[in-house]
């Protein structure tokens, strides 16, 4: 299989490379994206005070079930990942050589 | 008596003439073979085609239901459109094994009986094992071939349920089986090995990363969704599948977490899709199956264009690793786009397919008032969000600036990707026509307010959960290493057995080697030295010493006239009658 045929790839860092700076490289682009995203994260959590659920379970009716979850759920997803999963079974790329 | 070809035959024959074929014919045939055989697929009418008798059990090629009509679609669909992603493979074992390999997919898919399932079966195997090890790289012909031993075991396992099957019912029709007897337990597991399940799914994140470029984007579609197909035909409602599934769609994420290979990444995903849709199977009801149906129809697309773009990657820039890359969006914008819309998919946003399929499953858990199930099905669409959605994209494209400027991908790639991400957000916005074609009609709404908001809800505060970790430095580095899975047992496993192996046999072989080689051949040719002065001194004397006579002297000359061996003949002689005149009156 011939990978990268066209491979142009250079081990310049991109600070010396002759180009045009993309979007995030400029911090306040990346700053001004979290600002929105922020916004919109409070209003949806604030959605749940206008609109009437038409849930199965009674929890789904409760003030921010569905955020509230998403959240916790994500943060233990990764603190299991991170301080259970990987000390369990990290091992070195050449284990099986 | 119907006009059109079996649905699997144009693919298979048609892929025995691509070595003949060179550059721009080739493309042409290879891209006309999938069409041709669609349009032969919609000739063929519903019903049960092809039916021939084997043995004196009926074998049939082409049954046509709801079922196996929508799988049909897919299976062409998603044929063309990596074909049109593998155009420059130069390999010719690649590009016969994987039209091959989708012809088998949509042979097993409209067998009417388990002996062509079987068949059909194997021979996925065998064209995915091409396909792995055609990357050539030594990771990739191991791979390969613990793939093959996997899947050969899952193979004889089935078949011995297919046999004991047959000989108990009398029939080999392939349809509803359920878990009752053995041999269901037999042909359950079976299509469990080839579905991933917990434990034996570790072939899938094994070897489908070590794929080729394009070879992984064929394998993705295929051989888990084929074996979904079985489920849904042959184990609708058993509940065993609603554990298995939840367990699928649980475990995976924690790994996609950690792990470096996006590929693997990925693979680790698809068995969190295909939990969803085991899970479906399991509850039974014409919603959950409904709901599974269609998201194997969604992640048959929406995972082939994440394999697709992380492929364009790593044909560019010869890596795939989150340590490696960052900052592609500058060079490869369009994949990145691409990207970013299968990245939506498969985290069921709204608008994108995922969101259609995946909720018909949630909801048909929660009406089924499976709590638990629920629960952790809810668990798993935020976190697939994190590993699949925003990890993904985000290492590959933005994160840090890994300094590597490539091309964009080639027009035939991006056109495969094109297409591919147009059909998962056409499907995310008019989910009626994916409705129409599914086994039991619905009138599902997918776009409920409370259910829009819900879903938003969940994804935009798991990307929060993202986004702070990884400003605050919570979030894992990701490390070069590799993760143990359950393929530690068989690797190591086999690895120990080799040895007790090696140390048994080989100590038994060296004892053999002593006893027959060396020492025995030595002590008869000390005998044959004077084989009748032996026979004398080691049997005649002492014979007349225990009878209390004195031992003659050779003085007769019956060493001479070799008396002892006509003797010793006449012996065995009569021994030998004695004991054939015994078997004979006994």
């Amino acid at each position: 299989m011939s990978v990268s045929p066209n491979n142009e790839q250079t081990d310049t860092p991109p600070a010396q490379l002759n180009e045009k700076p993309g979007v995030f490289d400029n911090p306040r682009n990346v700053q001004r994206l979290l600002y929105i995203f922020y916004t919109c994260v409070i209003l949806l959590f604030a959605t749940d005070l206008i609109y009437h659920k038409h849930a199965i379970f009674p929890w789904e009716d409760r003030f921010g079930f569905y955020s509230l979850y998403g959240f916790v759920a994500c943060v233990i997803l990764v603190l299991v990942a991170k301080y259970i999963l990987r000390p369990l079974v990290m091992r070195k790329e050449n284990h099986y050589d | 008596m119907i006009s059109a070809l079996p649905p699997f035959l144009l693919l298979m024959v048609g892929a025995l003439v691509v070595p003949f074929l060179k550059g721009k014919i080739r493309n042409s045939w290879m891209l006309l073979l999938p069409v041709v055989s669609f349009v032969n697929f919609l000739l063929i009418p519903e019903g049960n085609h092809w039916v021939t008798s084997f043995f004196g059990h009926e074998i049939m090629l082409g049954r046509v239901d709801r079922l196996s009509y929508i799988f049909g679609i897919i299976f062409h669909l998603i044929t063309f459109l990596s074909v049109l992603y593998a155009l420059h493979v130069d390999d010719m074992v690649q590009n016969v094994a994987s039209l091959i390999y989708a012809g088998a997919g949509i042979g097993a898919v409209f067998a009417g009986d388990l002996f062509s399932v079987f068949v059909f079966w194997e021979l996925l195997t065998i064209c995915a094992t091409f396909l792995i090890m055609a990357r050539r790289t030594p990771a990739a012909l191991g791979a390969g071939f613990r793939y093959f031993m996997v899947h050969v075991a899952g193979g004889l396992c089935l078949l011995a349920g297919i046999i004991l099957q047959v000989q108990q019912t009398g029939s080999a029709e392939f349809a509803y089986i359920g878990l009752a007897t053995p041999a269901s337990w037999l042909i359950f597991l079976g299509f469990g090995v080839n579905c991933a399940w917990p434990l034996l799914h570790p072939w899938l994140t094994d070897a489908y990363p070590e794929s080729t470029v394009t070879g992984t984007v064929f394998l993705s579609a295929f051989t888990t969704k084929v074996a979904i197909y079985a489920l849904a035909r042959s184990f609708p409602g058993t509940s065993e599948l609603i554990w298995i599934g939840t367990a699928m769609a649980a475990f995976p994420i924690f790994y996609a977490v950690i792990e470096n290979d996006l590929r693997r990444v990925l693979a680790y995903s698809l068995i969190n899709q295909v939990g969803f849709m085991v899970v479906g199977i399991g509850i039974g009801t014409a919603l959950s199956i409904n709901g599974a149906v269609a998201h194997a129809f969604n992640d048959i697309l929406f995972k082939g264009l994440l394999f697709m773009t992380m492929g364009a990657v790593l044909y560019r820039t010869g890596k795939i690793n989150a340590t490696d890359l960052g900052g592609l969006y500058k060079s490869m914008p369009w994949t990145c786009a691409f990207c970013i819309v299968g990245a939506a998919s498969i985290s069921a946003f709204p608008l994108f397919s995922g969101f259609v399929s995946k909720s018909m499953v949630m909801e048909a858990a929660a009406l089924g008032d499976l709590r638990f199930v629920w629960f952790v099905l809810l668990f798993a669409s935020a976190g697939v969000f994190h590993h699949a959605g925003i990890k993904i994209p985000f290492f590959a494209f933005f994160s840090h600036d890994s300094g590597i400027r490539c091309e964009e991908a080639p027009r035939h790639m991006l056109l495969a990707m094109g297409i591919t991400a147009a059909l998962c957000i056409f499907i995310g916005c008019f989910p009626q026509y994916l409705y129409n074609l599914l086994p039991f009609p619905t009138d599902y709404q997918p776009f409920t307010v409370s259910h829009v908001i819900a879903q938003t809800q969940l994804l935009f505060f798991s990307a929060l959960a993202f986004s702070l970790l990884l400003l605050s430095g919570i979030y894992p580095a990701e490390i070069r290493s590799i993760n143990l899975d359950a393929d530690w047992f068989y690797r190591k496993g086999g690895r120990l057995f080799y040895g007790i192996a090696e140390r048994s046999f080989n100590r038994l072989n060296s004892w053999g080697d002593q006893l027959f080689v060396r020492r025995l051949p030595t002590a008869l040719a000390r005998f044959f030295v004077d084989p009748v002065d032996r026979l004398h001194t080691l049997f005649v004397a002492p014979y007349y010493k225990m009878i209390g006579k004195d031992v003659p002297a050779d003085d007769s000359g019956r060493c001479e006239r070799s008396a002892y061996p006509v003797g010793g003949g006449v012996l065995l002689a009569v021994l030998f009658l004695a004991l054939m005149s015994f078997l004979f009156f006994l």
